[in-house]
C-alpha cells in the first residue's frame, strides 16, 4: 500500500469520512458495552454475569479509545462525546441500542430498589436476546477489526491491532455458548431461535453504508460495508446452521442508525447513561 | 448434606476417638498448619466455616446489587469501566467463595436457595439502598475498607481453601479501595452539589458502617471458639477499632464529618477511638431481613436465579452431551 495516513497528513477531503467512521465504531462500542453491563451483578448465572461484565468493560475501553482518536482529530473530549450528545448525534446502529427485553414484554415491573431499567430487566429481561445479539455483534466486530488492522489511517490500524487480543475471548465465548445453548434443551433452542428472528433485521443494520462508504474503501481506510457483511456471513453462516438457525434472506434491514435515526431504545439508554453526568457537566466525577 | 453419604467421620463429641483426633487437630492449628478439605476436622469447625463462608459469599453477590444499580448512570467513561470491573470482581468473589464452601460439603445451588429463602444471612450493609451516585463512592471506599480489615485477618485463618480464596480477594479489594477513595476525593474536592451529595451519603451510611464488623465482643457468642480454631484472629471490636484508626483521619482530611450522635473521640491515652455503642438489636433485625430493602434484595436475587434456570438446564444437558435432535434447516 502507498504511504500511511496519520493525524498530520490525512487529506482534508477524507477527514469527514474518517470522523464518521470513528463515530460509528465508538458509538457501537459504548452502546453494546452499556447494554451488556445492565446485567452486571444480576446476570442469570454467575459465570455469564462475569463474562458479560468483562466484555462490556472491554467495549467501553474500545469506545474510550475511539473517542480519543476523534478528539485528536478536533472533536470534543471523550466524556463530552459520550455524555453530552443527544440520540440524533449518535452514529451507532439501532441493533446495539436495543434493550435486553423482548419487545412485547409488559411495561410495568415491581420496584426492587435497583433502578427502573434494572427492575424491568429483572422482571422481564431476556438474556437470550442479549446473548444472541452479543454473538452476532462480536462476529461483526472481529471482521471489522481485522480489516481495520491494515487501515491506511494508521492511528486506527494500530488501535485495532491492540484490540485484536481482547476480541479473541469475545468470539470464543460467543461460539462455545451458542453451541451449548443450541444443543442444550428444547427450551434453550426455542429461546435462541426466537431471539435470532427478532434480532436479524437489526443485525443487518450493522452494515448500513454511509455516504462515505466508497471514499473510505477507495482510500484503503475501511472496506465497504457490503464487503464486510459478506465476510461476516461467511463466518457466521456455518455456525448458525450448526445451531439450527435459518436465515430469512427476504428480511429488510433496520437502517437509520448510521445517519442518526434511532428508536426509543437509544433515547432510553442515553437517559440512563447521561443522568448523573448532566447534573453538573463541568464537574469532575 | 454430603456428610451422611461419606459415612461416619467420628467428628462429634462422644464419637469414638473424638478426643484424640481433636487434640491432634488443635495441635496442628497451634503449629499454624492449614486444614485441607480431606483432613479430619471437628464437625463444629466444619459447620462454623460453612456458615461463615456462606454468609461471606452471599454478601459478595448481594453487595453487587447497590453498586450495580449505578453502572448505567456512572458519570464518566473511566468511572463506568471501573465500576463494571469492581462489581464483576464482587460476583467473582462470590463464585470463588461458594466454591470454597463446597469443599466442606455444601453445594452452591443449596446455598443460593437458602439465601433466596431468607434462611442464610448476608452482610448488614447490603440491606440498605444506594440512593445517589455518592453512595457508590462511599460503598467502594469505606465499606470495601471495612471489608478489607476483616478479610485480611480471615486470610490468615486455618482453613486452606478459604484462606487462599481470601488472598486473591484481598488483592482485588485493594483496587476497589483505590477506586473508591479516588471517587470520594473527586466528590469532596468538587462542586458544592458533589460535596453535599457525599456528606449526605456518609451520614446515611455511617450507622451501617459502624455495625459492619458485627456485635460488640460482649455480645458476640461465636468469637471465642472461632479464635481458638484460628477461623477468626481478631474480635469484632478490634476490627472496628482498626478500621476507625485507619480511615477516620482520611475522612476528616477530606473535610467530611461523621454524625455527632456517634460521639467519636480519640482517647489520648490509648490512642483508640471511643464511640456510642451501635444499636445491636437493630442490627440483628436488619440481618434477619428487616432492613430498608432486605425484601427487594432477596427478590432481585430470586428473579436473577429464576432467569438463569433455562441456562443452567441447557448447560447441564449440553455437558451431558445430550444433543437434542436438530430440526432440518
Ligand atoms: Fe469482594
Ligand atoms: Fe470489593
Amino acid at each position: 500500500m502507498s504511504d500511511l495516513f496519520n493525524l498530520k497528513n490525512l487529506p482534508t477531503d477524507l477527514k469527514p469520512a474518517v470522523v464518521d467512521l470513528l463515530y460509528r465504531l465508538a458509538d457501537d462500542s459504548i452502546l453494546i458495552g452499556h447494554r451488556n453491563s445492565e446485567w452486571t451483578g444480576i446476570g442469570p448465572i454467575l459465570e455469564e454475569d462475569i463474562a458479560f461484565s468483562s466484555m462490556a468493560q472491554d467495549k467501553m475501553g474500545h469506545a474510550a479509545a475511539y473517542y480519543t482518536l476523534l478528539h485528536e482529530l478536533g472533536e470534543q473530549d471523550p466524556d463530552t462525546l459520550a455524555f453530552m450528545r443527544d440520540a440524533h448525534d449518535f452514529r451507532c446502529c439501532q441493533f446495539v441500542a436495543l434493550g435486553n427485553i423482548a419487545p412485547d414484554a409488559p411495561a410495568e415491573s415491581p420496584d426492587n430498589c435497583n433502578n427502573p431499567t434494572r427492575d424491568r430487566l429483572m422482571a422481564h429481561g431476556d438474556w437470550a436476546i442479549s446473548f444472541v445479539r452479543q454473538f452476532l455483534f462480536v462476529q461483526a466486530d472481529v471482521v471489522r477489526n481485522s480489516a481495520l488492522e491494515s487501515s491506511r489511517y494508521d492511528p486506527l490500524a494500530s488501535l485495532c491491532r491492540k484490540i485484536r487480543g481482547e476480541l479473541r475471548y469475545h468470539t470464543m465465548h460467543a461460539e462455545s455458548t451458542l453451541r451449548h445453548l443450541a444443543h442444550g434443551t428444547d427450551d434453550s433452542r426455542d429461546r435462541i431461535k426466537k431471539s435470532f428472528v427478532y434480532l436479524w433485521p437489526y443485525a443487518l443494520g450493522l452494515f448500513e453504508a454511509t455516504a462515505h462508504d466508497q471514499a473510505l474503501a477507495d482510500a484503503c481506510i475501511c472496506p465497504t460495508q457490503a464487503d464486510l457483511q459478506r465476510e461476516w456471513r461467511a463466518r457466521i453462516d456455518p455456525m448458525l446452521a450448526d445451531a439450527g438457525l435459518t436465515i430469512d434472506e427476504s428480511v429488510q434491514p433496520k437502517f437509520g442508525g448510521r445517519t442518526g435515526k434511532h428508536e426509543q431504545a437509544l433515547v432510553d439508554a442515553l437517559a440512563d447513561m447521561q443522568k448523573v453526568y448532566r447534573l453538573e457537566p463541568t464537574a469532575t466525577w | 448434606m454430603v456428610q451422611t453419604v461419606l459415612g461416619q467421620r467420628n467428628d462429634k463429641p462422644g464419637d469414638p476417638g473424638y478426643e484424640e483426633s481433636l487434640a491432634r487437630f488443635e495441635a496442628r492449628i497451634a503449629r499454624g498448619d492449614k486444614v485441607e478439605p480431606g483432613d479430619w476436622m471437628p464437625d463444629a469447625y466444619r459447620q462454623q466455616l460453612i456458615r461463615l463462608i456462606h454468609v461471606h459469599a452471599n454478601s459478595e453477590i448481594c453487595g453487587a446489587l447497590p453498586e450495580g444499580t449505578w453502572i448505567c448512570h456512572a458519570p464518566s467513561l473511566k468511572r463506568k469501566m471501573a465500576l463494571v470491573a469492581k462489581v464483576q470482581d464482587e460476583v467473582g468473589h462470590g463464585q470463588l467463595l461458594y466454591r470454597a464452601a463446597e469443599t466442606l460439603g455444601k453445594s452452591r445451588e443449596e446455598m443460593i436457595d437458602e439465601l433466596i429463602s431468607g434462611k442464610a444471612k448476608y452482610s448488614n450493609v447490603f440491606h440498605y439502598p444506594a440512593e445517589s451516585w455518592a453512595d457508590v463512592c462511599v460503598i467502594a471506599w469505606l465499606i470495601d475498607a471495612a471489608a478489607i480489615v476483616n478479610q485480611k485477618m480471615m486470610a490468615e485463618g486455618s482453613y486452606g481453601p478459604y484462606a487462599r480464596a481470601l488472598k486473591r480477594i484481598c488483592y482485588e479489594e485493594a483496587f476497589h479501595l483505590t477506586h473508591g477513595y479516588d471517587m470520594c476525593i473527586s466528590m469532596a474536592t468538587g462542586t458544592k452539589l458533589q460535596r453535599d451529595m457525599l456528606q449526605n451519603a456518609i451520614n446515611r451510611w455511617w450507622e451501617p458502617i459502624m455495625m459492619f464488623h458485627g456485635p460488640s465482643d460482649k455480645e458476640s457468642k461465636h468469637t471465642e471458639q472461632l479464635m481458638k480454631w484460628r477461623i477468626k484472629l481478631k474480635t469484632n471490636d478490634q476490627q472496628r477499632q482498626e478500621f476507625l484508626q485507619k480511615y477516620l483521619p482520611k475522612l476528616f482530611n477530606l473535610g467530611l464529618t461523621v454524625p455527632a450522635e456517634w460521639n467519636l473521640k480519640l482517647d489520648p491515652q490509648t490512642k483508640e477511638w471511643t464511640y456510642a455503642e451501635p444499636d445491636w438489636e437493630k442490627f440483628i433485625g436488619v440481618v434477619r431481613g428487616g432492613g430498608p430493602v432486605s425484601a427487594q434484595r432477596l427478590e432481585t436475587r430470586r428473579l436473577s436465579h429464576e432467569q438463569g434456570r433455562w441456562i443452567r438446564e441447557a448447560l447441564t444437558a449440553a455437558a451431558r452431551g445430550q444433543r437434542a435432535p436438530m430440526p432440518a434447516a
